[in-house]
């Protein structure tokens, strides 16, 4: 019946919705080791902290809508630009695509019925939400909120009072999440590809998260030891960091940045990955350059695990090391530069249908761009000892993160969302919506990009006077951006309360999930079917 | 709006490198959307209804890999000759030592003379060495397109040549705390003639002083005045104002107690701000490296603080 011709029929299999296991209740949903569950699971967290950290990143627009503005203290504005920060990249980004659709949809695009260790895969999610638990809890006790940023640099982090050892004992936590998760999707990978779903035919979200996954495992474990580092520092006065005990406050720098620099790479690959996947859909039309895209990733993956050093040109390394650093970092901007060139390229002599998923990711190119090449800016040695530290940086990864790997989520959650819920939603106000959001972001991040250029620091409760009229608009666009994502989910809700029932393959994909019905039964494929052509052929 | 236009030789050098690579990374931008936007509606469903089969071009792929490498090494190249210069300081320059506490900064010149604020003369180049008594900071000038981390424990340096008379931003740029937004102050760029009386005008004093400053002078020069006002508002610690023989709670030991704030409490709390905390303050008091001299003179000075 289907485009591939590899399975034989439509089986009337109950969704996984409707699974009748061991448990009843919530307990079918948390105790669940259906990969399609956990992904689900992971998408309700996610939501809920993003909604957090969107609130405090308002707030921080609040406070700084005027010089003195007194919505809050110092100490206030400090905790919440840090909470801002961990809630981000420690629990929504890193985690978001990856443990999502990461979960949902790479076994089944490889044609696999689970993860490889499902047990484990629901290991991660425990830790993940213990992990967030306990980052929580460490606002309300000894000391109450972290005030050091979301780097925690030494030796600040470990001599302020306030309840350090506890929030990054949860990001600690969160990080064998990342890496049981890297593990699971690794070897999923290797080890249950579908007969005839050879690494060529495997569809580029597949590399994408598989490139991630790698630097999942191999980075994370030094966040870790970092942060314990961190803990023993404070409890037992072992100098490490602290130059007073004899410590290296460098050496934490590297260790820190060692694994945050390739934890971007762990948000934006994955995201190039759905990019990737939703460009040929729409124009209707093979990928361009399957491989060049395909390698990329791994060249990012690999080359951007040694640039980390061009977070520290100014830290008072060696000028020598900053050298090899900022030529690196210059390096791993081709890779990137090729998969946009070859994603335009795809839709050269397509036959385009601009649905929601394909403007998301056509805007995800639009920004991303723009926070790559203000990335080589201020990668460039000279410039950076200007605009490293300022507003400039904070608008730069605004347009990587939220330009790039969040609208990469937005277009796999209208692109996936009918096969996830078996709804569909409704299309226009998508638009409208995305009107709104992507005026909104513009208004509020590009502003940043003059404030840094003109010297404003970062992490700053307030500023001087000649800088007012950009951060008032700043703060504006705020607003409108606020406006605009609570636009575009009220129509996903809409859209699953009463939406259509959705199609099994509304967008006349031809990878494997849209061979199976919408909502996927639970064991996704009743025989595992066999692969006869490559993810893209729409024949 | 307000643009901080670039003063000094590293303004102008790293302005060059800046809108250099900006005007690559603006034209690649406008390229990229330009055929995003062109192909999306050209080859729209309706006017192209029947998608052509292409799987990719390897020279396409050879020249888009070749041609942004070249231009990233460009960029690279001319980033790293800006570097080059920011890092040089020529052997003449005038040395002045940078030193960096929460959250204030306190700038020391080789004849001994302390000041708050950084005096230099224009056109002569400025080298700066940088020490943190602290946490880290970061010492920045935008007009001069310059920073630099401050950390303990290591001495890190910085030069500039300013090319104009005037008064410019300095911002502390690496997170230190509390009062981060706060740790501001000036480079004050003043003709030859003009630094050079005055330098040996603050010289003299400090001879005349046998280089003894009073108490009112140590305590901006030790950052005091950071955290503590003489006037009675409260800041990041209580004011000093009328703080001698004033009956005080404190935690001693995490216990609330009363002490009476005599001369040994002040010499207590100078040398080691650990073994009190003033109640309803947080516990973040620095402790400062005072000779016997300047702590007395300290306490006297917050003695007569009525
Ligand atoms: C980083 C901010 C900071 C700096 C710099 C600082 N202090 Fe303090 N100081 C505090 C705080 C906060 C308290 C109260 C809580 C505590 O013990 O930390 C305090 C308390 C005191 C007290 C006790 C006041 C009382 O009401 O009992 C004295 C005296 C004092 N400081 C003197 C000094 C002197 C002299 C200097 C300069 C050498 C100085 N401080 C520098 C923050 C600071
Ligand atoms: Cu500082």
């Amino acid at each position: 019946m289907t485009q591939n011709g590899v399975l034989e029929k439509t089986y009337p299999a109950a969704s996984f919705y409707d699974h009748q296991g061991k448990y009843r209740g919530i307990l079918a949903w948390i105790l669940s080791t259906d990969h399609k569950r956990i992904g689900l699971l992971y998408l309700g967290l996610i939501l809920l902290f993003f909604s957090v950290a969107v609130f405090f990143g308002f707030l921080m627009r609040l406070k700084l809508i005027a010089p003195g503005f007194p919505l809050m203290k110092p100490q206030m504005y400090n905790a919440i630009f840090t909470l801002h920060g961990i809630i981000q990249i420690f629990l929504v980004v890193i985690p978001a695509i990856p443990a999502i659709f990461g979960n949902f949809f790479l076994p089944i695009q490889i044609g696999a019925r689970d993860m490889a260790f499902p047990k484990i895969n629901l290991l991660s999610w425990w830790l993940y939400a213990s992990g967030a638990a306990i980052v929580f809890l460490s606002l309300f006790t000894a000391g109450g909120p972290i005030d050091t940023g979301w780097t925690f640099y030494a030796p600040y982090s470990l001599r302020t009072t306030v309840n350090v050892p506890l929030a990054v004992f949860g990001v600690f936590i969160l990080g064998m999440s990342s890496i049981l998760t890297g593990v699971n999707l690794v070897t999923t990978t290797h080890r249950l590809r579908a007969p005839g779903m050879s690494w060529f035919r495997l569809p580029l979200f597949v590399w994408g998260v598989y490139a991630t996954a790698w630097v999942q495992i191999l980075a994370t474990p030094v966040i870790g030891i970092t942060f314990a580092l961190i803990m023993i520092e404070r409890y037992f006065g072992i100098g490490v960091f602290d130059p007073a005990k004899g410590g290296d406050p460098l050496l934490y720098q590297h260790l820190f940045w060692i694994y945050s620099h390739p934890a971007v790479y762990i948000m934006i690959l994955p995201a190039m990955g759905v990019v990737s996947e939703v460009i040929p859909v729409f124009s209707r039309k093979n990928i361009f350059g399957y491989k060049a895209i395909a390698f990329s990733s791994i060249a990012i993956a690999s080359v951007g695990s040694l640039v980390w050093g061009h977070h520290m040109f100014v830290s008072g390394q060696s000028d020598f090391a900053s050298v090899i650093f900022s030529l690196l970092t210059f390096l791993v901007a081709v890779p990137s530069a090729i998969k946009v060139f070859n994603w335009v390229a795809t839709l050269y002599k397509g036959s385009i249908e601009l649905k929601p998923p394909l403007l998301f990711a056509l805007t995800f190119i639009f920004l991303f761009s723009i926070g790559g090449l203000t990335g080589l800016i201020q990668g460039a040695l000279a410039v950076n000892m200007h605009l490293h530290d300022t507003y400039w940086v904070v608008g730069h990864f605004h347009y990587i993160i939220f330009g790039g790997m969040g609208f990469g989520f937005l277009a796999a959650l209208h692109y996936w969302f009918p096969k996830m819920f078996g709804k569909m939603y409704d299309m226009k106000r998508t638009i409208g919506g995305w009107i709104i959001l992507f005026i909104g972001f513009n208004i509020l991040y590009f502003p940043m990009l003059i404030l840094g250029w003109e010297g404003m620091p970062r992490r700053y409760y307030d500023y001087p006077p000649p800088f007012h009229t950009l951060h008032l608009i700043s703060t504006i666009g705020s607003w409108i951006l606020i406006a605009g994502l609570i636009w575009i989910f009220f129509n996903l809700i809409q859209g699953l309360r009463r939406g259509e029932k959705a199609e099994d393959n509304p967008w006349k994909g031809a990878s494997l999930e849209w061979q199976i019905p919408s909502p996927p039964p639970t064991h996704n494929f009743e025989k595992i079917p066999i692969v006869g052509k490559g993810p893209y052929e729409f024949g | 709006m307000f643009v901080s236009w670039a003063t000094g030789l590293s303004g102008e050098v790293v302005d060059q490198v800046f809108f250099f690579i900006l005007a690559i990374t603006v034209f690649l931008l406008g390229l990229i959307t330009f055929l995003m936007v062109y192909f999306v509606i050209r080859y729209r469903k309706k006017r192209n209804p029947q998608p052509s089969d292409i799987h990719g071009n390897i020279w396409l792929e050879i020249i888009w890999t070749i041609v942004p490498t070249l231009l990233v090494l460009a960029m690279f190249y001319y980033g790293l000759t800006g570097f080059n210069f920011l890092k040089k300081a020529p052997g003449d320059a005038l040395k002045v030592k940078v030193i960096a506490r929460q959250w204030s900064w306190l700038f020391e010149y080789e004849n001994g003379v302390k000041s708050t604020e950084l005096k230099v003369p224009v056109g002569k180049p400025v080298k700066l060495s940088l020490t943190s008594q602290d946490v880290i900071h970061g010492f920045y000038a935008p007009a001069f397109r310059i920073k630099q981390d401050v950390v303990p424990g290591m001495t890190n340096t910085l030069w500039f040549q300013p090319t104009g008379v005037g008064t410019f931003d300095v911002f502390c740029t690496q997170y230190c705390g509390l009062q981060h937004a706060n740790m501001v102050t000036k480079i004050v760029v003043i003709p030859v003639d003009e630094f050079d009386q005055w330098i040996q005008k603050r010289g003299k004093e400090i001879e005349a002083t046998k280089g003894k400053p009073g108490g009112a002078q140590l305590f901006h020069e030790k950052g005091c005045v950071a955290c503590h006002s003489v006037d009675g508002t409260p800041r990041v610690g209580p004011t000093l104002k009328g703080l001698f023989g004033k009956e005080e709670r404190v935690l001693i030991d995490g216990k609330e107690q009363t002490v009476i704030a005599d001369e040994a409490f002040i010499r207590t709390y100078i040398l080691k701000p650990n073994t009190y905390v003033v109640v309803g303050y947080p516990p973040i008091m620095p402790p400062q490296a005072l000779t016997e001299d300047e702590l007395t003179e300290l306490v006297h000075y917050i003695k007569d603080l009525k």
